[in-house]
């Protein structure tokens, strides 16, 4: 597959490296060659219309590589404008003073160059030399991609991370998935009963990422599973595979709910004047595990699912009659025999192949007659577009609202209280009388409305201020009303907290 | 051609008379002859221009003999009249076409003989592959690939009644999940199989098709054309434009099922053509001809059982 260039001819004076310390080092090269996309970005932003200094890239791109991991599911991927929309806090946090606009567009930018959309390929190429068993020179490609587009189950594109990336992101992933989830998982026990919490993030978060890998790598066997029952070996490699898989779902399941009881105790028991930063961190950890038994859940019912499959399958496949004629094995005899042959010997097979096996085409014939008119003709109108709609008869429906838009605007004027001075409902119903008598009314509801303030809905749309009303025992001395003289005041709302809160559940 | 009659021979037949049903030939009020013996005698162009109906019919590949009348006339003609099927296949070499099958389930199932004007060039399929033969290559792996998933096992090409069914996404993971089987066994025995810079027609057959990405989002949401997805429904829209495929749903990329004609092209003409020019280039595939879709005697071996069949074990 690889033409040796020869540098030098063997023996002339040249230090000969081991191919093995050889091989060591276009691993490294390798390795090294996934940071550069990410290097690439801060390098290149000099050249985007604008001033895009301030803006680190290569974080976004790091950022956006841990989303799109672990957005990952079973089936899809991640979604694109998810992940943009995901981005977006952080490229602000970095230019707070610049249009909103602009941040998108960062995060758009850094998206696509890891995914690199430019090229047909969408992948990154590095190229590096090695040292051939004999002493040769030889300059190769090295292709791999960080982000790439697959195809999800609705028709979208959605978003995986590839392995490259993933090694980018986590270091020195190229170990068993099983044995390394362990010593994770190991760790963050140790951490955690140590009050470690902070590195004990670390690992749960590393032990996520893995978990992910590990869904992964079942996922892909499973699904060749479906393609073609006689493919995998169902007497004794897969049956191995899915025993030892459910084991592992149950092993870590324990494992990771005893995690959660000591992560919950220490997150309870973490005394609050001490370090605040603790609690919050227990708190993460507490998601990060969740989402990790999660997906262990996710697998586990994929796992159950395949037997049954298999035996639909066996009986669909294995159970047809057999034909009598014997034909040419497309799979064996032409496919798999061609696909590792160098690109340009494998052409003239699938030539041969286009060639013969795309049938025919007719020829399209003009005549200059026909195409004289074709094109002076003009053209037909389209009809697909259906029949004209009428035009609607709308009538004006009466307004019978108790109360007009003004007086809706005049109670919320006066109900626009400063946040540390709340008011007397009597007050505001004497303030209200005075303006319109009919004012009161509406006032006194939106009063015992805010009595039990929508709290969760200002939550959810991340209000800034929310109308309250408390009770305190006095008696509300009005002419028209009668109950208790409220205490009404207005609530500032954290919304950037609520908004970090609201990130955090979803993920 | 001296058994086509002249003009003159070709008297009081009409071509009503010969849809009378099978006992009906010739009974126009003539003497009536052994019809071995009379029927060369009496073609005329009358006759050959019911053969040239008859290819042009065949040339069209998605019309159906079961929903045209004159087509399955013809079709019965073409079968019970020696003499016609020779008139009707010369009509058919003199175009360029080969005559695959003539039957009521193919219908008349013609293709286009090598530099036939009906042949379809790689050029005008597509534009890039004239420029680049790495798409070349795809773009002729990918109607490989959909012949490989439509008909996974021997039986099912030999099988007149089989009906393969794929998807586009189908047949890109099934490439994919081969092509990953490669990639690891070069892994297991340590090989680097990076290519050379300057060599690019050197690289891996499969190395070419992991490295295309599988599919990419466009500004105008349609599918990334130069993606492997891309290519693979490229292939199967047009190999539906062919009639060889029929499109039965949108799921997994668009969904498809093989017709008859299909199985003849793939099983007559390109699978031999592809399998001469392996051949040729001095790979030698073993098969018995038995399914090869077996489970490997050792799942750990690196090297494939040598009858051993679909991507994963090979």
């Amino acid at each position: 597959m690889t033409t040796a260039v020869s540098v030098s001819s063997p023996g002339a004076g040249r230090p000969a490296p081991g191919p093995a310390a050889d091989e060591g080092l276009a691993r490294r090269l390798r390795a090294l060659a996934c940071t550069a996309p990410l290097h690439d970005l801060d390098t290149r932003k000099a050249n985007l219309a604008g001033e895009y200094g301030t803006y680190s890239m290569a974080e976004v791109a790091l950022a956006a590589i841990d989303l799109v991991t672990l957005h990952m599911d079973f089936d899809t991927g991640a979604d694109h404008e998810e992940i943009v929309a995901r981005l977006l806090p952080r490229v602000a946090a970095q230019a707070p003073r610049r249009p909103a606009a602009e941040h998108e567009r960062v995060a758009r930018w850094v998206l696509e160059n890891l995914i690199n959309v430019g090229s047909v390929d969408r992948g990154f190429r590095a190229v590096y030399g090695t040292f051939g068993p004999d002493g040769e020179y030889v300059r190769r490609d090295y292709d791999f991609k960080l982000i790439e587009e697959v195809p999800g189950p609705g028709g979208g594109v959605y978003l995986r991370t590839t392995d490259e990336a993933v090694n980018v992101l986590v270091g020195a992933l190229d170990t068993d998935v099983t044995s390394a989830q362990i010593a994770a998982e190991v760790k963050l026990e140790v951490l955690v009963s140590r009050g470690r919490l902070a590195d004990a993030q670390l690992a749960a978060e590393q032990a996520r990422y893995r978990t992910v890998q590990y869904a992964e790598t079942l996922r892909r066997t499973l699904e060749a599973t479906r393609r073609n029952v006689r493919a995998v070996d169902w007497l004794n490699a897969v049956p191995d595979m899915i025993a030892e898989a459910l084991d592992h779902v149950a092993d870590r399941y324990r494992h990771e709910n005893a995690i959660l009881t000591n992560i919950r105790r220490a997150r309870d028991e973490a005394p609050a004047d001490k370090n605040p930063d603790h609690k919050l961190c227990a708190a993460e950890l507490v998601d990060i595990v969740k989402d990790c038994i999660r997906r262990h859940t996710q697998l586990q019912s994929r796992l159950l699912e395949a037997g049954p499959l298999f035996r639909a399958e066996q009986d669909r496949q294995a159970f047809a009659p057999p034909a009598a004629a014997s034909g040419l094995d497309l799979y064996g005899q032409l496919l798999a025999p061609l696909l590792p042959l160098p690109v340009e010997r494998a052409g003239k097979v699938t030539d041969a192949f286009f060639a013969r096996g795309t049938g025919l085409r007719a020829p399209a014939a003009v005549r200059l007659g026909d195409l004289t008119e074709m094109l002076l003709t003009p053209p037909v109108p389209r009809e697909h577009l259906g029949a004209e709609m009428p035009e609607p008869d709308l009538v004006a429906t009466p307004d019978d609202s108790r109360f007009s838009e003004e007086q809706m605007e005049a109670a919320r004027e006066l109900l626009e209280l400063p946040a540390d001075a709340p008011r007397r409902l009597s007050g505001l119903l004497a303030e209200a009388r005075r303006r319109d008598p009919e004012l009161p009314y509406l006032v006194a509801l939106l009063a015992v409305h805010a009595a039990s303030p929508p709290v969760g809905t200002a939550y959810r749309q991340g209000e800034r201020r929310l109308l309250f009303a408390v009770d305190d025992g006095t008696e509300l001395d009005d002419p028209e009303f009668g109950g208790a003289d409220l205490v009404v005041g207005t609530a500032l709302l954290d919304a950037a907290g609520m908004a970090a809160d609201r990130t955090e559940v979803a993920s | 051609m001296n058994e086509y009659g002249p003009y003159g021979g070709h008297v009081g037949h009409e071509d009503h008379d010969e849809r009378e049903g099978p006992g009906g030939h010739g009974v126009p009020g003539t003497e009536v002859p052994p019809e071995s013996a009379r029927r060369p005698a009496v073609l005329a162009p009358p006759d050959a221009a019911d053969a040239a109906r008859l290819v042009s019919f065949g040339l069209q590949p998605k019309l159906l003999p079961a929903r045209d009348a004159e087509y399955a006339e013809l079709l019965r003609r073409y079968r019970e009249e020696p003499a016609f099927a020779r008139l009707t296949d010369a009509v058919a070499t003199g175009l360029g076409l080969v005559v695959l099958e003539v039957s009521p389930r193919a219908g008349m199932a013609v293709t286009a003989a090598e530099d036939s004007v009906f042949a379809v060039r790689m050029g005008d399929y597509a534009r890039r592959a004239t420029s680049d033969s790495t798409d070349r290559f795809l773009h002729g792996l990918a109607h490989l690939a959909v012949a490989a998933l439509a008909f996974p096992r021997p039986e099912d090409l030999a099988d007149d009644g089989y009906v393969g069914r794929i998807s586009v996404n189908g047949v890109d993971a099934f490439v994919r999940q081969a092509c990953r089987r490669l990639e690891e066994r070069a892994e297991r025995e340590g090989e680097n199989t990076d290519p050379a810079s300057d060599t690019p027609g050197l690289e891996a057959a499969w190395r070419v098709y992991t490295r295309r990405s599988a599919t990419g989002a466009t500004k105008d949401s349609r599918r990334l054309a130069g993606s492997t997805t891309g290519i693979v429904a490229k292939a199967a829209a047009f190999l539906a434009d062919s009639g060889f495929l029929q499109r039965t749903g949108d799921d997994a990329g668009g969904t498809y099922r093989t017709t008859a004609r299909y199985q003849l092209q793939v099983r007559d003409m390109a699978g031999s053509a592809a399998m001469a020019e392996l051949l040729e280039l001095g790979v030698v595939p073993v098969g018995d001809g038995s399914a090869t879709l077996l489970p490997p005697p050792d799942p750990d071996a690196p090297e494939p059982a040598a009858d051993a069949g679909l991507p994963f074990h090979s």
